[in-house]
């Protein structure tokens, strides 16, 4: 798209967007946020990166094909699930850990992963589907 | 038990690697298993002749009650033995048969899992596992029969089969969850032991007739019986293996499990000994019919299968023993049969009746296989078959019944008798006939099995003690559910049963005779008559008709048609049900508040401009102002989370659907007539009002804050998360969201699909795009509505 200030813009913006998507996704346990909507904001930063910057540069910039992305989290997220399984626990429960000798990370846990997860699927099949539409025969 | 039940499963599963490990050797390798099961369920006899039973279980799904439990008795445990044992030399048949084939491999796994499934089916003590199990068998059997899956009378007789037999186990389904609820166990021992309770329930008729389904479909009775010879197309070793020594008697198992709870009553008596008589008749009448060796057996299962239903049905003490006794008897003779009738055809090249004669020579142990089982399965002292027809006759004769049940069952034994005679003598005796190959004997597999069940026929026969106290005394004992005198002999006296006999064997005799005559005659008249497979046919038909009349009034290929059609379902069913509600809605005026006042005419102002302005691109972004005003309401009223999300979904929505319309050729103004914009509008205002009314009963109505409470207390101490959204989304329903992104990245694929699809059709412009699905139809063939506005369409886009 030939508008200055956007193509400006969009490198800047869409580093931004892709930064606090994950800052969303990481917080969310706690406060507003989680990988639903982080991946949504991801999503979008790849989908003004792609109309700014034309398609084979927001491909360029998102390494993997999208569909990958998808299709990567949707395998974290149900592995997040087995690993519970692993524990004797049934599929899917949480399992946490507060490491001692890292008091600064607090927790880790399946439950994180497994968001992670979601927000890989949004991130990929959002930008996915935003990216075919682009593309023009 | 599990363990055992498993175990040709996972065998099955290896079954083409050992295949290609041993080559031709593989059955006699696969066979150690089946006769492992055989041992193994061997030691319970001496325990279960005693009197006891066992049980065994494992937790499966013990939030539903279902528990992978196993119960041992009389009945089944007959019934393990028999599939174990005649599943060993099953696989060694199959083994010399199918030697060479190239899907040799792939053959014994479906025969492996088949067997797996029949012993789980038979042992199982839960009404779901029960249900598993036997659909499981179907199943198989659907594979085995289509084993030959290019020839398209294969493809026919096993989707047929699958469609009967899988059609009667949903009605099983409903039937056994109907007594589950009933009877308030999941547990059939449990069930059957307090039969009163469900006899006397108000839903009794409804099991009945669902169970009765279920086991008439899978045991071929009548009218559904004709799936079973149709189902000889499959290899010989499945059809002596499942539609005559095992699968086919699930249908009998299933009716004498369920005597002790379903049984007794005045209905169950009758439906049961009209389709079993009817089966009976219908079967050995048409076995005459046939000259195929392998039809013509088929056919006698039906018969006989009919025989038990009508023996159970009959219900006393005799009658029962007697049904086990002739279960256990036909099992061994059939087998052997359908496997001599196998090695004939091997040997020979044909199966037609008039062609074979004076193999006996040639193929000496088959012959002698099919000698002893045809006098075992015709009735003659010293078999067993013999006392498994005086039982019979003792069962009919017995008490204030009927003579025509007597009657009935002579001319049935009789046409058998016939029947036996043609199949295990005819062929093996007299001049040498005209075959396509030069008659030679098979190799050891082809013929071990069917002789050493040939010869239990006799022995049993001459010792039938052991077949009383190990096998048809425990199971007689099962399937009545009280005690009783079990004692089976050779020859009582002359009395009443002999003399049936008598008439049997003279009557036998004249159609055995006049057999060549009888079958032509039979054929001219049945082949007239309209059956029950002429009527499948019909039926499927039917079936593929109505589907394809209903596709076509309601996949018009128009997303418009779609979305017309699915708000205004919507509309109707938020609507309907209100009005039987007696929730009264009041409405209040808002609060005077600035902020609320804005974001309201912010909406609203959208809402207007979506419909005032005739661009579309501006038309979607005025959408687009309304998402962010419902944003805005979600901000304004404390959630957060949602007016974040909502802000989003409602951005990305804009840039897809502009993306979407820049694709599209309908860029540009809205050109809709009147009359569309009004139909359109009334649609809108519909669904609009619809959810609107949702909205105001829900909110009139006491919120259950329940839900909030148990996940707002839960959510910290439980799950360590203060975000309660985001806590119920990845730990509490965690499940629902694992789907919710499967359908996400499916919808993605999907979506790449479709448009990959367009991008590598090089005929289709981006001009056609609406009418994509119409313009390679007939257009004379649309309804004519949805034809004329696609012509508008194409003319108003161009």
């Amino acid at each position: 798209m030939n508008s200055l200030i956007l193509r400006t813009a969009t490198p800047l913006l869409s580093g931004l967007m892709l930064l606090f998507s994950i800052y969303v996704l990481l917080r969310g346990h706690n406060e507003p946020g989680g990988g639903f909507i982080g991946g949504l904001i991801g999503a979008s930063a790849f989908a003004i990166y792609a109309i700014a910057e034309g398609l084979a540069a927001a491909r360029r910039a998102i390494v993997v094909p999208p569909i990958t992305i998808a299709g990567t989290g949707l395998l974290l997220a149900a592995l997040s699930g087995v690993a519970s399984i692993l524990f004797g626990d049934a599929f899917l429960t949480g399992q946490w850990w507060f490491p001692s000798f890292a008091p600064d990370m607090k927790y880790a846990s399946t439950v994180v992963l497994f968001d992670v997860g979601v927000y890989l699927v949004v991130v990929g099949a959002i930008a996915g589907i935003a990216f075919a539409l682009e593309e023009r025969e | 038990m599990l363990a055992a039940t498993l175990a040709p499963f996972v065998l099955g599963v290896c079954a083409p690697l050992v295949r290609r490990l041993l080559g031709d050797s593989v059955g006699w390798a696969l066979a150690v298993l089946p006769a492992g099961l055989t041992i193994y369920f061997a030691q319970f006899l001496g325990p279960i002749a005693a009197g006891e039973t066992l049980t065994f279980s494992t937790e499966w799904v013990p939030a539903a009650g279902i528990a992978l439990a196993f119960y041992v008795d009389g009945l089944s445990l007959m019934f393990a033995l028999l599939i174990s044992f005649i599943g060993t030399f099953i696989v060694l048949y199959a083994g010399a048969y199918l030697k060479g084939h190239a899907d040799l491999g792939r053959f014994l796994m479906f025969l492996l899992m088949f067997m797996g499934s029949m012993l789980g089916l038979v042992l199982s003590d839960n009404v779901v596992t029960l249900f598993v199990f036997w659909e499981l068998t179907s199943i198989t059997s659907f594979l085995l029969i289509g084993f030959n899956h290019d020839k398209a009378r294969s493809r026919r007789a096993a989707l047929q089969a699958l469609v009967v037999t899988g059609g009667g186990g949903l009605a099983l389904l409903a039937g056994l969850l109907l007594m589950a609820q009933a009877g308030g166990s999941m547990n059939l021992s449990t069930l059957l032991a307090d039969g009163d309770v469900l006899r006397e329930h108000p839903w009794y008729l409804a099991m009945l007739l669902l169970v009765l389904a279920g086991a008439f479909t899978k045991s071929a009775q009548v009218p559904f019986h004709f799936w079973l010879p149709n189902a000889m197309e499959a290899p010989t070793p499945v059809s002596a293996y499942l539609h005559s020594a095992t699968m086919v008697k699930a249908g009998v198992y299933l009716l004498a499990r369920m005597n002790p709870g379903l049984g007794g009553t005045e209905i169950w008596q009758v439906l049961l000994m009209v389709f079993g008589g009817a089966t009976l008749i219908a079967g050995a009448i048409l076995a005459l019919r046939n000259t195929d060796l392998k039809l013509m057996l088929a056919q006698t299962t039906v018969a006989s299968l009919g025989l038990l239903v009508f023996l159970i049905g009959i219900g006393t003490p005799l009658a029962l023993q007697a049904a086990m006794a002739y279960l256990f008897a036909h099992s061994m003779f059939k087998g052997a049969l359908f496997m001599v009738a196998g090695s004939v055809d091997h040997g020979t090249g044909t199966r037609e009746l008039h062609r074979l004669s004076g193999l006996g020579r040639a193929m000496p142990f088959t012959a002698a296989a099919g000698a002893l089982a045809a006098l075992s399965m015709s009735g003659l002292p010293p078999f067993f078959g013999f006392i498994a027809k005086e039982w019979v006759y003792k069962g009919t004769l017995g008490g204030e019944l009927p003579m025509i049940l007597t009657a009935v069952a002579i001319l049935g034994n009789a046409l058998m008798f016939a029947v036996a005679f043609l199949v295990g003598f005819k062929p093996f005796f007299g001049k040498p006939g005209d075959t396509p190959h030069t008659p030679h004997e098979g190799t050891l597999g082809l013929w071990a099995g069917a002789l050493t069940l040939a010869v239990l026929g006799l022995f049993f026969g001459l010792f039938s003690g052991f077949a009383e106290s190990l096998f048809v005394g425990p199971a007689a004992i099962a399937v009545a559910g009280t005690p009783m005198l079990v004692d089976l002999y050779l020859w009582g006296g002359f009395k009443a049963p002999v003399v049936a006999s008598i008439i049997t064997v003279a009557l036998g005799a004249l159609f055995f005779w006049q057999g060549r005559r009888i079958s032509d005659w039979l054929a001219r008249v049945v082949d007239a008559l309209w059956g029950p497979d002429k009527g499948y046919d019909q039926f499927m038909d039917g079936v593929v008709a109505l589907a394809r009349g209903v596709t076509g009034l309601l996949q018009t290929g128009l997303l418009r048609r779609y979305m017309l059609i699915t708000f205004l379902v919507l509309a109707a069913a938020v609507v309907l049900p209100q009005l039987f509600d007696s929730i009264g809605v009041t409405l209040q005026a808002p609060p005077v508040d600035l902020l609320v006042w804005s974001v309201a005419l912010l909406t609203l102002g959208g809402g207007l401009a979506v419909m005032i302005i005739r661009s579309r691109l501006i038309a979607i972004m005025s959408m687009g102002v309304m998402g962010l005003g419902v944003a805005f309401v979600f901000l304004i009223f404390g959630a957060p989370d949602l007016a974040f999300t909502q802000l989003m979904v409602e951005t990305l929505s804009v840039v897809i659907l502009a993306l979407v319309i820049a694709r599209l050729p309908v860029l540009g103004r809205d050109q809709r007539g009147p009359a569309r914009v009004l139909r359109d509008g009334i649609v809108a205002v519909s669904i609009g009002a619809a959810m609107a009314a949702l909205l105001l009963t829900i909110t009139a109505a006491p919120l259950d804050i329940g839900l909030s409470a148990y996940f707002g207390e839960r959510s910290y101490t439980e799950a360590f998360g203060r975000n309660i959204v985001n806590v119920i989304l990845v730990d509490f329903r965690a499940l629902d969201t694992l789907g919710e992104i499967a359908v996400v990245t499916i919808a993605g694929v999907a979506v790449l699909g479709l448009l990959a699809f367009r991008r590598s059709d090089p005929d289709a412009s981006g001009q056609e795009l609406i009418g994509q699905d119409i313009s390679g139809r007939d257009p004379a063939a649309l309804d004519p509505a949805v034809r004329d506005e696609a012509i508008r369409d194409r003319e108003t886009t161009s």
